[in-house]
């Protein structure tokens, strides 16, 4: 009966916060379930299906994790969440962890008391004109008008991004991306302004996407990570080392067709400890030893996961970019599992 | 020669003409054209440009939507079905693959699809159990049993589990009765309703859970549970909607009836709640459901986040629903309240026989667009991150395939409120007709 507790609860609620938000991990294990927050739906990262099954790149970390906690890839509750609600229910615990989508910066890791765990998309602002207004940079977008959601950080690169190049623009505001669409579509705007894979989702979208181009220019960094609330580590350590496990499995060429054969074990030490074959790391972690084998599997490496969602091949079709591993000239870069 | 008319006049008929048809120009659809669409130059004129207008839409909305789209598996696929018959740009043909693809989700949200029938199933006892509240002179009265017990099934069809709860919250009520009966005689009847009250909150809150848990333990009678956050669609905003509704109308009465007492606290406390809710947007209160409560409930205590809703659009509505009342109550004639007090009726009877069925009547058309005002409203959870209808929509466009679709599923939505709606609003007119006695 949790309603008989609700008055004196109020009381001690700060002090409670404290004590239950340090052991996550012991939560997740007890529920059986993972509360995993995504966004109420992006094209690529996160959208249910017609029979109600969450798919997309931001979930296929959801289910990773809770596939290296629990052992079950569809043990999450998916919590959809608006960009107003998100903080408010992952600091309130209604969720375990965040993956939506969400910028990385020093206010949100510091001053809203998160931990970001890592970077599972490196995004960047840009801007998409139609072919036919003849611009080739946005340097040359003096005066234009620009479609732009409200209450975003895309708000701020673009204010400082005109400021910078002593250019003027008018801000057409709009509140959501299917707005954004409709009122590029009808030359409300000349340009829309968003993140690089939000634009090449919709320009994906469009009934002549060649009519449109994606202008050169990236304004700001965007890395996308999922987070975590500050102060439980290892909750925090669980998360990070299930994402790197994804980019190090990439790397070391584990992937969901071989992970079974090199599971049996390999002359390579660190794909054995990763797949538990050796060492003890799940049992540092407090997970059991086969968490990264089924954290991999789950939905592949993270070069799997990427191309089955918004990879080349998806009408999405986003090229891997600064997402490449390091060796390939990208950004991915796990440390070592030692 | 007489004085006779007829005989000063040089004929004078002295046969009855048989009755002649009316001519052509002032019968059937001509006459009835002539008399409402062509009476004279200026309304001749209306009524081309009107016809020319609706021509104008219609030509561009009826071959958008008669479009052969309904197999179609993706918005793309959509394109290529109207390319294939010449017909493409941006009014081409709506893509109705979407709502094949996506009805029922947008009926059902994320229902387990194995437990359909439970909500189709309250729904039908919804509308058995509205019948005599609604019609009341049509079906036997004994029904209304049905109707209050209907209450406590429809809840537990919808959300599951044991069927012990829903009997322990009705015997909640039972024990509030005999409660109320043994004090009434003994201490008068103020004390007798303040003794129902806290006999039925104690069971309510600490007594109820411990026994309905036994009593499963001992017969596990129940059906599978299921979770709030399954809860979406048009479901979602008819289980806010009919809650609400239900709700607010007694609350309203209640705090209509506080805000002219003669009591000042009573007053004081009806009055600042009405204008405290009424001063308040609506997506505020939302927000302080689904996060300021969230931050002073301690981690882990799952206070259903439907539930929240709920109470907040009840409580909303139903300080509306008070000054709507009170609206009624003010139209009434000082002689009603005179001549009730006068027929030696106590303040609850006066209410009850004479004040209430003619202050409600009076508020009909006001609390039926309360009502629809509410219905839409449930709309707006979409911002605190529930998938109601508008939300799935948003949902829905994140599938790569139906990105790009707005219309369509807007449209969907718009016929299903539209039909709830308008079905509210021709009954509200009814019941205005059969209550009608002649004062206007």
């Amino acid at each position: 009966m949790k309603k008989s507790v609700f008055l004196g609860a109020l009381t001690v609620a700060g002090l409670a916060a404290g004590a239950a938000a340090a052991g996550t991990l012991d939560d997740v294990k007890a529920r059986g379930k993972l509360n995993c927050g995504v966004t109420t739906g992006l094209v690529g990262f996160a959208a249910p299906d017609a029979n109600g099954n969450w798919e997309g790149f931001d979930v296929g970390v959801c289910r990773a994790v809770a596939a290296a906690v629990l052992g079950d890839p569809q043990a999450v509750e998916f919590v959809p969440t608006t960009g107003k609600t998100r903080f408010t229910a992952l600091a309130s615990g209604e969720v375990d962890m965040l993956a939506r989508n969400t910028t990385w910066t020093f206010s949100r890791d510091v001053d809203l008391k998160f931990d970001f765990v890592g970077v599972n998309y490196y995004d960047g602002q840009g801007f998409m004109v139609p072919k036919a207004l003849g611009v080739s940079s946005a340097k040359e977008l003096d005066g234009a008008t620009v479609c732009i959601q409200t209450g975003t950080t895309t708000e701020l690169n673009l204010a400082d991004f005109f400021r910078k190049n002593n250019i003027s623009y008018e801000p057409v505001p709009i509140e959501t991306n299917a707005e954004g669409q409709q009122q590029y579509l009808a030359g409300a705007c000349d340009t829309y302004t968003t993140d690089a894979s939000g634009l090449a989702a919709t320009r994906a979208s469009f009934e002549n996407p060649s009519d449109h181009v994606v202008l050169p220019e990236i304004i700001s960094k965007e890395p996308l990570g999922p987070l975590v609330r500050h102060g439980d580590n290892e909750w925090g350590d669980v998360v990070r080392w299930t994402l790197n496990a994804l980019i190090a499995a990439e790397e070391l060429g584990i992937t969901s067709a071989n992970i079974a054969e090199l599971s049996e074990g390999t002359n390579n030490p660190e794909v054995n400890r990763i797949l538990g074959t050796e060492g003890n790391l799940g049992e540092m972690l407090g997970v059991s030893a086969d968490w990264a084998k089924n954290a991999i599997m789950a939905g592949g490496n993270y070069g799997e996961l990427f191309e089955k969602t918004i990879g080349e091949n998806t009408s999405i079709g986003l090229a891997r970019g600064l997402n490449a591993q390091w060796t390939d000239g990208g950004l991915l870069y796990s440390p070592p599992f030692r | 020669m007489s004085d006779l008319h007829s005989h000063t006049v040089a004929f004078v008929r002295d046969t009855m003409l048989p009755q002649k048809a009316p001519p052509g120009t002032s019968v059937g659809v001509v006459g009835w054209m002539r008399e409402n669409l062509f009476s004279g130059w200026f309304n001749s004129l209306l009524t081309i440009a009107a016809m020319a207008f609706i021509y104008l839409v219609g030509s561009i909305i009826l071959p958008w939507l008669i479009s052969p789209t309904w197999q179609a598996e993706s918005l793309g696929e959509c394109r290529e079905i109207l390319a294939g018959l010449g017909r493409e740009g941006h009014f081409g043909g709506a893509c109705w693959g979407v709502i094949r693809d996506r009805w029922i989700q947008l009926l059902f949200g994320f229902y387990p699809p194995e437990s359909y029938w439970r909500p189709i199933l309250a729904l039908v006892l919804l509308a058995v159990a509205l019948a005599p509240v609604l019609f009341s002179d049509k079906v036997p009265r004994k029904l209304i049993w049905f109707s209050a017990i209907s209450a406590f099934i429809m809840p537990w069809l919808l959300w599951g589990g044991t069927i012990w709860t829903p009997l322990a919250v009705i015997a909640g009520f039972v024990l509030a009765y005999f409660v109320y009966k043994a004090v009434d005689t003994a201490a008068g009847a103020l004390a007798a309703i303040i003794a129902a009250v806290v006999a039925a909150l104690v069971w309510w809150l600490f007594v109820m859970g411990p026994v309905s848990e036994a009593l499963s333990s001992i017969l596990p009678l129940g059906i599978e549970p299921v979770e709030s956050r399954k809860f979406g669609g048009f479901m979602l905003s008819v289980t806010i909607g009919v809650v609400a509704i239900a709700g607010s109308l007694p609350l309203g009465i209640v705090l209509a009836l506080g805000r002219q007492s003669d009591l000042p606290l009573v007053k004081a406390i009806c009055v600042g709640f009405i204008e405290f809710i009424r001063g308040v947007p609506l997506i505020t209160l939302l927000f302080v459901a689904s996060t300021l409560l969230n931050i002073f409930l301690p981690p882990g205590t799952s206070f259903d986040i439907i539930l929240r809703v709920i109470i907040m659009a009840t409580l909303f509505a139903s300080a509306y629903m008070a000054e709507v009342i009170r609206g009624g109550l003010a139209a009434l004639p000082k002689g009603q309240y005179e001549g009730a007090d006068s027929l030696g009726l106590d303040y609850w009877q006066s209410q009850r026989l004479v004040i209430m069925p003619q202050a409600l009547k009076i508020s009909i058309p006001g609390i039926v667009s309360t009502f629809i005002g509410l219905f839409k409203d449930t709309t707006l959870v979409s911002i605190i991150g529930l998938l109601d209808p508008l939300g799935l929509s948003n949902a829905i466009r994140a599938d790569a395939d139906w990105n790009g679709i707005v219309w369509e599923l807007y449209g969907f939505i718009a016929f299903l409120f539209f039909v709830v709606c308008f079905g509210m609003s021709r009954y509200s007119m009814y019941l205005e007709r059969k209550l009608q006695t002649g004062h206007r």
